[in-house]
């Protein structure tokens, strides 16, 4: 049935159109696929490869040990591991309250000059190179603190994490019906309660989408940590404490000293002249790319389960 | 879907009294909502204090060096932390010059996968092949740097620049030994990283053209690509162009994939198989070094220079797309 019909439709355009002309159009529809091919073929190609070199790389002691020193064989990522979760823990407890925050303004409050002014500049604030907020990071925290620290990475990327969040969250908020914020208002909620407990909450799952999305964004970033959070071979910290009358030292870091970070690492040891060192980025690699959407697909899985609990 | 929770428990007896603590209830509010919406404006005018605080900071820390080489300091060619002499004119050119490279190849590359996607592929493609194009967007800069050093620069070295010496090396653009490392690979890796943002964004401008442009140019009797040509993408000129200009904004950042593989030297090559330097790789390379604070100084005004040029190519190319999306009805025509 539909063969007739492209029959029927064709058959008289086919003679009006000229040969050059349908030759055009193939052609044309031989690049367009030309040009997804030539674009899927380099990500196959990086994930492949990483997977490639990763997987090989990737052994008990490099997920526990901290590096050797410069030239030698072997070692770890832990305290890199270990350190860039935490750099991204502070980042996110001062990112995502602001972000939210914002987002519920513009959504709620900010249809006047202001909430445009506030939307603009957060699309451009997206678009600032990351390096150059590692320069702001340095220069509010690492100056005053006197030396590079865990803190000042987690600022800079926390101020990256902002307008992805308030713009996300804004979006999410909007998607809300106007009905069920009437509804609120019409039992008498004020409207501080009727935004967190209706407007907010029938949004989480949208919201903590926007705030993965930048999560995500962040946990990668390098450029910015080179001169905040700027790296460190070894632990920072050691937690103490007694247990079955045995005194334990768990290795950790400390939000004040130069911290470890994951891409740092990468970047650090691709660098190197070393073969192992190279080995060990590339396991370094995979690692938090498999960090990242461990991470993001976790949270994914527990706030979805939380709000069909609620529903 | 979680109803409103009841503000008290308590009950109220008679009708009198649950008016008057409706009363109250309000009142009582009314505190706490000008609190709230204070608390919630705060934290709105935080993302434009944070935009205040950047250019603040850049300024105050830039100062030393402005001063000491005004407008000189973007001419000069000399770079020399030991003397305390900076001219920041080979990483200017570098940033461009990688960037410019980058969306000459990432321009036809994303354009034909926007038309492809929203123009002519099946339908059940369209969803994976955008999740495929979006996933290029979410592997960290450092990945590619390091993919960058260890297959792309070989396979350059080996194959590519041997080729390209060979036909065009007459255009001078393409001389010089086949090292790998250099804007050519520069500008390749940067062209891979600005697919995603560039071909998403012209997706979505794609898609708001009205589906009876489309219509009619076919009711004329155009071929698919003559429709896509006069129909599509001559009405949607505007946003892909904003689209590219956003490429472009993140092209100029990007700091460590480029810093990875552009070699690294200040100096200003015509053949592209040189090694250059740029803006965002010399701030990444010397920036917790800074011999001096004249040299840390000279660095941060060239943050400043890469910031303004990023805020100005954003500002330009959200207003080109937004003029273009906005007021539109529904994403997306079919």
């Amino acid at each position: 049935m539909p063969e007739l019909a492209a029959t029927v439709a064709r058959a008289p355009a086919v003679p009006k159109i000229s040969l050059r002309r349908r030759i055009t159009d193939h052609v044309m529809t031989g690049l367009a696929i030309a040009t997804v091919v030539l674009v899927l073929a380099p990500l196959i190609a990086v994930f492949g490869y990483l997977v490639y070199r990763g997987v090989g790389s990737i052994n008990w002691a490099f997920l526990t040990q901290t590096p050797k020193p410069v030239g030698e064989v072997g070692g770890g990522m832990a305290n890199a591991i270990v350190g860039s979760a935490f750099i991204l823990g502070i980042a996110s407890l001062i990112g995502v309250p602001f972000g939210v925050g914002a987002g519920i303004y513009l959504a709620e409050f900010g249809r006047n000059r202001l909430g445009s002014a506030i939307r603009f500049t957060a699309d451009v604030l997206n678009g600032v190179p990351s390096i150059v907020i590692g320069i702001v990071g340095y220069a509010i925290v690492v100056l005053y603190q006197g030396h590079f620290s865990a803190l000042a990475g987690g600022v800079a990327l926390a101020i990256m994490m902002v307008p992805t969040i308030s713009r996300t969250t804004e979006e999410m908020l909007l998607l809300v019906p106007q009905a069920l914020r009437e509804a609120a208002y019409g039992l008498g909620i004020p409207r501080w309660r009727t935004t967190l407990s209706v407007t907010l909450r029938t949004a989480t799952s949208g919201v903590i989408t926007g705030i993965m999305l930048a999560f995500a964004r962040v946990a990668g970033e390098t450029a910015p940590l080179i001169f905040t959070a700027f790296g460190n071979t070894g632990w920072s910290r050691y937690l103490r404490f007694a247990l079955f009358g045995k005194d334990f030292a768990v290795p950790f870091v400390r939000y004040d000293q130069p911290t470890a970070a994951l891409p740092l690492q990468i970047y650090t040891y691709a660098l190197s002249p070393y073969d192992d060192w190279h080995r060990q980025a590339w396991a370094g690699a995979l690692v938090l790319i498999v960090l990242i959407v461990a991470a993001v697909s976790a949270v994914r899985y527990v706030v979805r389960r939380g709000t069909f609990g609620a529903a | 879907m979680p109803g409103p929770q009841p503000v008290e428990t308590k009950t109220v007896t008679s009708t009198q009294a649950s008016q008057a603590t409706l009363l109250l209830r309000a009142s009582g509010g009314e505190v706490q909502d000008r609190l709230f919406s204070t608390a919630m404006t705060l934290c709105g005018l935080a993302v434009l204090g944070v935009l205040g605080l950047i250019v603040f900071e850049l300024m105050l820390r830039s100062s030393l060096s402005w001063h000491a080489f005004g407008f000189k300091f973007f001419s000069g060619s000399d770079w020399d932390p030991v003397n305390e002499q900076f001219g920041a004119l080979p990483f200017v050119y570098g940033t461009l010059v990688s960037s410019l490279l980058a969306l000459i190849i990432a321009v036809p590359l994303s354009v034909g996968v926007a038309v492809f996607t929203t123009e002519m592929c099946p339908k059940a493609l369209r969803g994976p092949l955008s999740f495929f194009v979006e996933l290029l967007a979410a592997i960290p800069s450092v990945i590619y740097g390091l993919w960058a050093m260890f297959v792309l620069v070989p396979l350059l070295s080996q194959y590519v620049q041997p080729f390209l010496s060979k036909t065009l090396g007459w255009t001078g653009l393409f001389t010089g030994p086949s090292y790998g490392f250099g804007m050519l690979a520069a500008g390749i890796i940067l062209a891979i990283m600005i697919v995603p943002i560039i071909s998403s964004i012209a997706r979505e401008v794609l898609m708001v053209v009205p589906q009876h442009q489309r219509e009619g140019v076919l009711a004329l009797g155009a071929t698919r690509w003559e429709m896509i040509r006069v129909g599509v993408l001559r009405n949607a000129r505007a946003g892909i162009m904003g689209a590219i200009i956003l490429g472009l904004g993140r092209a100029l950042g990007e700091t460590m994939a480029v810093t990875m593989v552009i070699g690294n030297q200040p100096q200003i090559k015509a053949s592209l198989f040189e090694s250059g330097y740029s803006m965002a790789s010399v701030l990444a390379n010397e920036f917790s070094e800074a011999t001096g604070d004249v040299h840390r100084s000279a660095l941060i005004e060239i943050g400043l220079a890469l910031f303004l040029v990023t805020i100005v190519v954003n500002a330009m190319a959200r207003l080109l797309v937004w003029t273009v999306t906005r007021g539109q009805p529904a994403r997306g025509h079919a």
